[in-house]
């Protein structure tokens, strides 16, 4: 008996049933990220802002006159919805504080795709981050530039394809790896940092709570699987969601207080890459030497995760 | 009771801001920047004003909090000076297409390079095209009124445009002078509570910053000129009551001895103080000039500009920023637009002066008085002069 089955059975104790994110966006087929988006609201209630930097999500949610979003929504730019966010959240904490506005504990919420998370927005992210705002920093990660085509990003995989970093005779695709900004935001001290991936949809709204109760800044990193970008069929969403954990690509964990701690059980023998990277156009062109460079380094990644998941303490336990 | 104090304009600016009790000050103390976020960031913490000081990583976010906060429904003040306006620039003209009345002050300073940090004009003159309301001080006591007052401009419920009050970096930023400060019970007549009109909260769900597709972009931007345009009205509004309130008279123009005069000075900023000196000069030697102090510089006072030019027969224009390849220094080029049309106007001479803080001093502008006489009768050759190039 599955959740999808007996969704009115369990969903209502699972997920608010209110929508914030509404239907008739102009999302690509099979767009995991705008998946996440609902479901993150689903998770952070009414009393949200959310705080949009320029990206995929705000454009096929806000094209006046019309908008998808059911709770208050700004975007201002690309690189700064961190720090609009610090604004709102200093804003509506003063004007509160003087009883100017209602008495409601409203939580601000930035977020950005990869590229205005990892590469244009993350000088903004680190200050909110050291400054403490409450604020908590939704990472949307499809790993390009997807609105604009593809372009690679910080947080673009290794040997993936891209219309800036492409396959031709003397390349692979992108020669660099990708950038973990989960780990940079742990080392902010950042009380509550997690990675997730709407294909383990109560697990990330889970995150997402516990994140929302947090006062000060947190910090969620969302593996958003792009058909589109990543050139892969529309109904491969959610599965190769799961490969990426199940391949040990993207593991699931949070770090509170600096204890690491997995939240979704990975197989106790990971699935070769190769099943994550066959399934997808970006990969493609990949020979079999750079598919062991890349099976190679996911190892090395998943023993120090869990080396860190095994060796680290709270910090609460440790003072 | 108005309190008269003498101190360091930038403390001054801060102290004028504190009167206007706001909710958010979000700054970045340098690259470069005055005294003026330092020293509210002293009133913050000595509990003067009940206000959050965001001192962020840099001025794009320095604007970008600005914007969120001014968004969340706060009275929101930032400053910043050449490159750090340069770097906020991205967001400025979206503060303007979200109406959010967000008061900065600009010590003006040059850009770089070479790298500078003295005074002139060309950080504002970047930006002036973003749809901010701009106005240009030339003392200390303009300074602390004309940040009062941009609040209550800003804020009108027919403008809600952000305000950028100008002053000439350290020319009147690092320089102590004598100001009247009105007392708290005064600013708060006269500056009423800021009650916005659409906020980020959960009372009142709105989407703000939409995606405007080619079929409205157009008509937005034509509605937010327009209300730059239409904030004239409350500008001059503001202004009569500011006189009713506290005696000291604003205009988009002031002019100072331009009766019957052959020769008119045009300025901006600071060195208005110093031209009325060599006005005063000159009439001595009985040369009739005058000197019109450009204060107003968005939305432009066209109107009054044709009026105040009326009988001369030669308008030099000081201009303190070079538009490098173009027609003229950016304020002359925005004057002879605005003159074109008038079948008796003056003959237009223009002047960049006092780049990257060379001082600028009386006899600088005798000369060019005597100078620019001389273009009734002959147009001079080059459009404009970049007065003052040691070496030719």
């Amino acid at each position: 008996m599955s959740i999808v089955e007996n969704f009115d059975l369990y969903a209502p104790r699972l997920a608010d049933k209110e929508e914030y994110f509404s239907a008739g966006h102009r999302a690509c087929q099979g767009c995991g990220e705008a998946l996440a988006i609902r479901l993150m609201c689903k998770a952070l209630g009414k009393n949200t802002v959310i705080i949009n930097a320029t990206g995929c999500m705000e454009v096929i949610s806000s094209l006046y006159p019309t908008t998808a979003w059911r709770l208050p929504w700004i975007h201002v730019a690309f690189p700064n919805s961190a720090s609009v966010g610090s604004g709102v959240e200093a804003g509506l904490k003063v004007l509160r504080r003087k009883g100017k506005i209602s008495d409601r504990d409203v939580k601000a919420v930035s977020i950005g795709g990869d590229g205005g998370t990892v590469d244009i927005g993350i000088q903004a992210l680190s200050g909110a981050m050291e400054r403490g705002h409450d604020l908590l920093y939704v990472c949307f990660d499809n790993e390009a530039y997807m609105n604009t085509g593809m372009q690679r990003s910080g947080a673009t995989p290794f040997g993936a394809s891209t219309s800036t970093d492409p396959v031709g005779s003397v390349s692979f695709g992108k020669k660099a790896w990708k950038k973990n900004v989960a780990e940079i935001m742990v080392a902010h001290n950042v009380p509550y940092v997690a990675t997730a991936c709407h294909s383990y949809p109560i697990d990330f709204m889970n995150k997402v709570k516990k994140a929302r109760k947090i006062k000060g800044p947190s910090y969620i990193h969302c593996l958003s699987v792009c058909p589109t970008g990543w050139r892969m069929d529309s109904s491969l969403t959610i599965k190769v969601g799961r490969l990426a954990l199940e391949t040990g690509i993207f593991p699931l964990y949070e770090v509170e207080n600096g204890k690491y701690r997995i939240t979704v059980d990975m197989p106790e023998l990971l699935r070769p890459v190769e099943d994550y990277l066959k399934l997808q156009g970006r990969f493609r062109h990949l020979r079999p030497d750079k598919i062991e460079e890349i099976q190679a380094r996911v190892n090395l990644e998943h023993k120090k995760l869990m080396n860190k998941v095994e060796q680290l303490q709270s910090w609460n336990d440790l003072g | 009771m108005t309190k008269r104090a003498g101190m360091e304009i930038a403390f001054a600016a801060a102290e004028a801001v504190a009167l206007c009790k706001p909710d958010v000050v979000a700054a970045y103390p340098i690259t470069p920047n005055t005294h003026i976020p330092e020293h509210l960031s002293d009133i913050v913490a000595d509990g003067r004003i009940d206000a959050d000081f965001i001192c962020v990583e840099s001025e794009h976010s320095a604007l970008s909090a600005c914007c969120g906060a001014s968004a969340a429904g706060a009275r929101t003040f930032t400053a910043t000076s050449s490159q750090g306006l340069l770097f906020m620039a991205e967001v400025m003209p979206i503060v303007s297409a979200m109406r959010l009345p967000v008061v900065m002050a600009i010590g003006n300073r040059a850009l770089s390079g070479p790298i500078n940090i003295w005074n002139d004009h060309s950080d504002i003159m970047s930006q002036r095209d973003t749809g901010w309301i701009s106005v240009f001080a030339s003392n200390g006591q303009e300074v602390v009124d004309m940040v009062i007052q941009a609040f209550k401009i800003a804020e009108h419920r027919d403008v809600l445009l952000p305000f950028n009050v100008n002053l000439d970096g350290f020319q009147l930023t690092h320089v102590v002078e004598p100001m009247l400060f009105p007392d708290q019970e005064e600013v708060d007549k006269f500056l009423p509570e800021y009650k916005p009109y659409a906020t980020v909260h959960p009372d009142r769900v709105v989407s703000m910053g939409t995606l405007g597709m080619p079929e409205i972009f157009t008509e937005a931007m034509k509605a937010k000129d327009m209300a730059l345009i239409n904030s004239k009205k409350a500008i001059l509004e503001v202004w009569r009551e500011w006189e009713e309130q506290f005696g000291r008279r604003y205009g988009p123009i002031e002019a100072y001895r331009t009766e019957e005069a052959n020769v008119l000075l045009l300025t901006v900023g600071s060195m208005g103080e110093t031209a009325e000196v060599a006005v005063d000069e000159l009439r001595k030697r009985k040369m009739p000039a005058g000197l019109l102090k450009l204060k107003l510089w968005r939305p432009f006072p066209s109107e009054e500009l044709r009026k105040a030019v009326k009988g001369a027969k030669v308008l030099a224009v000081m201009d303190r920023a070079v538009s490098c390849g173009g027609s003229a220094g950016p304020v002359c080029a925005e004057v002879k637009s605005a003159l074109y049309g008038e079948p008796d106007r003056p003959a237009i001479v223009n002047y960049i002066i006092g780049l990257g803080g060379r001082d600028v001093i009386a006899e600088d502008f005798i000369q060019i008085v005597e100078k620019a006489a001389k273009a009734e009768k002959e147009k001079p050759k080059e459009a404009y002069e970049i007065y003052g190039v040691r070496g030719s």
